[in-house]
């Protein structure tokens, strides 16, 4: 029996990104936005592993979603694990997220990612890490 | 969808919680067709019990203004399963399964990018599911494996013969695995890191 046949694709050429307009302040309505379907944008800071850190007890003036938000990270904590625990979706968290670390209410520790080739030194801790599984 | 309140939403157990000194996440995805044992392989190595992040794609786009209600008009609910291993103090390294369909890639923005790479599962019974897959991720210059998750009935080809129908260059692994076991889901893992350090040992040189 013969498996079915694939063909092979290349990289596309990745649009150059457009240089930073000076003196315009960036669309806010644009963290509200879902990328489109070639997913070129990317929302703010917030990536799914960016860990969330509260800062602060929730004030008074905190919304539900905001005090039940900072109780979970009292230690750190993945956007993806906030959405999921608090059943918002993604879309959604990087709205709560964006208003409270303009707030100062939360700290964001951002993650690692890959640049054209990883960082060896990060992949040698993951396979440290991985063999004592 | 009815926000339930701060008091009743369930947190992290104890001893799921991050150490304070976690400093960076970095994430591996696991993509593959439906039942191709993607929540399987991330449950086996996971330190959590794996959790789901849901995003809702609807027809007139999504709601931002009413307080996180959502009047839901044709709704489109797209899951992500995804799971967490602990490297070090500082580092966590996050592993999530997405669904093959391209379609939904976009709602998870980022998803991809900055992602160390990529375990493209497959089932030898529905090779071609994988095939846009795999071709996606070649246009975007993600890393990836092919992992064979080996179910009993499947029929099973000698690797060179899967290597000539997927069309993959001989660097790529193609390793197979039962992601019900622990050790045999963390064996793919390191298989794609030792490719990932490969690569990035030939791009720089020590």
């Amino acid at each position: 029996m013969t498996p079915p046949q694939r063909q092979r694709r290349v990289p596309k050429q990745q649009p150059p990104s457009p240089p930073p307009r000076a003196g315009k302040p960036k669309n806010p309505e644009r963290l509200f936005v879902v990328a489109g379907p070639d997913g070129g944008e990317r929302d703010g800071d917030l990536d799914l592993v960016t860990l969330i850190v509260a800062r602060a007890e929730p004030p008074p003036s905190a919304t539900p979603e905001q005090s039940a938000l900072l109780r979970l990270c009292s230690t750190p904590l993945s956007v993806a694990e906030l959405s999921a625990y608090l059943n918002l979706p993604f879309s959604m968290m990087t709205v709560l997220l964006t208003d409270m670390l303009t707030a100062g209410l939360v700290t964001a520790r951002n993650p690692i990612v890959r640049q054209s080739v990883a960082d060896r030194s990060i992949l040698e801790a993951v396979m440290h890490g991985l063999q004592r599984l | 969808m009815d926000f339930k309140g701060s008091d009743t939403v369930p947190g992290p157990r104890t001893e799921d919680q991050l150490p304070h000194t976690a400093e960076a996440a970095v994430k591996i995805v696991i993509v593959g067709g439906f039942g191709v044992g993607k929540t399987t392989m991330v449950g086996s190595v996971s330190e959590i019990r794996p959790l789901t992040t849901e995003e809702t794609m609807t027809q007139a786009g999504i709601g931002v203004d009413d307080n996180f209600g959502s009047d839901t008009k044709t709704a489109t609910t797209v899951a992500m399963d995804f799971g967490r291993i602990s490297i070090t103090e500082q580092l966590v390294l996050y592993l999530f399964g997405t669904p093959g369909q391209e379609r939904f890639w976009f709602l998870w923005n980022g998803l991809f990018d900055g992602a160390l790479g990529a375990v493209v599962l497959i089932d030898t019974r529905r090779l071609e599911v994988s095939f846009d897959v795999m071709g996606r991720l070649e246009e975007r210059g993600v890393p990836f494996v092919v992992a064979v998750n080996t179910f009993p009935d499947a029929p099973r080809y000698p690797v060179a013969e899967l290597r000539t129908a997927l069309d993959l260059p001989e660097e790529i692994p193609i390793v197979e695995c039962d992601v019900r076991r622990r050790a045999s889901s963390r064996d793919v893992l390191m298989t794609l890191m030792r490719f990932l350090h490969a690569l990035a040992m030939a791009k720089a040189p020590a």
